[in-house]
């Protein structure tokens, strides 16, 4: 029972369908939830309306935590885009995984390192897009010698680092929830004993594991913010 | 058995170029589009309300104010309407010690000179009786003294006769 990955060429490009499935959900599932929650928005919210209010006031603390809002608020829209499709993306391969043709299908596109790696490099280009923009070539430039001129190989090791580090993080607590699901449920779960077995150590690892995707969201546009405020604010 | 290798996707089967454009796309369109039709609108409403939020703070200040400033206002005209009344009723007592004092005045003026005026009528009267006593006993007299000494006088010689003999009469009283 060998479970592969659904790769596929096209246009030159290789294709992981497991993963163009689950991004093309989580970004479903993600804009559904946002466009519905919002379609009847009144002074006096209600139901949905507050639940989306609580996310951008979240995002707005997280980002205010970093830097001052007048630079801040221009990373609103992306803090609240990437909390909630890193939090539904966490939360999609938790209730089961598909196989099909001995090809996994169904499961968190954030379990994959290519997937969490992108956005981390989209995060980490993005913040020094925002440096050179906001604080001109010059000061960006100089930032890499700050405070001391001979920092600028650590400074430099510290980009790559933080890129790692932003995507494997992410990947890494994912993916490991996964594999102890997996195990639990198709490992152990075998005959009568066995599930009885491993019904509660797989309630016990699933609760863990939405309250890991939850955090592991929140991580993730923490530090995307501690880095943009690295390279947007004057003060470092 | 289940194996583990179904979970180490992709990692070991080289690059998936075509992975990472597509989750670029997908999120970048994402973005747009959740900024187009979600958070765009809620970020609106939310404005929106802090503004009216504030403008309502702004309009219960100003009323607070207002309400404060019209009762002093009120509270001022109660105190001066008081003033007004204490002031009227003031005048009102002066106004009626002034005239009972004028009626006593007048009443007692008028009382003197009721009395005088009795007084001269009684005077006139006692005059008058006096005078028309004298007439009547003057002509008793010449009736008298004309039977008496039966001798026809005129009315002048008959008058002086009286006149005379009343003043010897008083002469000798």
């Amino acid at each position: 029972m060998n479970h592969e990955a659904p790769l596929r060429e096209f246009l030159g490009l290789t294709f992981n369908l497991s993963n163009v499935l689950m991004v093309t959900v989580a970004s479903a599932i993600v804009f559904l939830i946002a466009v519905l929650s919002t379609r009847a928005l009144a002074m006096k919210p209600t139901g949905m309306q507050n639940f989306m209010e609580w996310i951008m006031d979240f995002v707005r603390n997280i980002i205010k935590s970093n830097m001052d809002w007048k630079t801040g608020g221009s990373f609103h829209i992306l803090g609240i885009t990437l909390i909630m499709y890193v939090a539904i993306s966490n939360f999609l391969g938790l209730p089961f995984a598909i196989t099909y043709n001995h090809e996994l299908w169904w499961k968190s596109p954030t379990a994959d390192p290519i997937i969490t790696m992108t956005l981390a490099v989209m995060v980490i280009v993005l913040t020094h897009y925002y440096g050179i923009r906001m604080k001109g070539f010059n000061e960006y430039g100089k930032d890499f010698f700050r405070p001391m001129g001979f920092l600028f190989p650590l400074k430099i090791i510290e980009e790559f680092a933080n890129t790692l580090t932003l995507g494997l993080r992410l990947y890494g607590n994912i993916y490991a929830g996964e594999i102890l699901l997996g195990l639990l449920a198709g490992g152990l779960a075998t005959g009568l004993w066995g599930t009885l077995a491993a019904v509660v150590p797989t309630l016990a690892w699933l609760a863990f594991s939405v309250f890991i995707g939850g955090i592991q969201a929140f991580i993730f546009v923490m530090l995307t913010m501690v880095y943009m405020a690295h390279k947007v604010s004057h003060d470092h | 058995m289940f194996t583990l290798d179904a979970l180490i996707l992709g990692a070991s089967d080289g690059f998936n170029g075509g992975d990472i454009l597509f989750q670029l796309v997908m999120f970048l369109l994402l973005m747009f589009l959740l900024k187009k039709f979600a958070w765009g609108p809620l970020m609106g409403i939310m404005k929106q309300r802090e503004e009216h939020i504030a403008g309502e703070i702004e309009s219960a200040e100003k009323s607070r104010v207002e309400a404060k400033q019209q009762l002093e206002e009120q509270r001022q005209l109660l105190k001066e309407a008081r003033q007004d009344a204490q002031e009227l009723i003031e005048n009102a007592r002066k106004q009626g010690d002034l005239q009972r004092e004028e009626i006593i005045t007048a009443a007692r003026a008028e009382s003197v000179r009721m009395k005088d005026a009795a007084l001269r009528e009684i005077e006139t009267e006692k005059d008058q009786a006096v005078a028309a006593l004298r007439e009547q006993v003057a002509t008793l007299s010449v009736l008298i003294a004309s039977k008496v000494i039966e001798k026809e006088l005129t009315l002048e010689e008959q008058q002086q006769l009286i006149n005379e003999t009343i003043a010897k009469a008083g002469d000798l009283r």
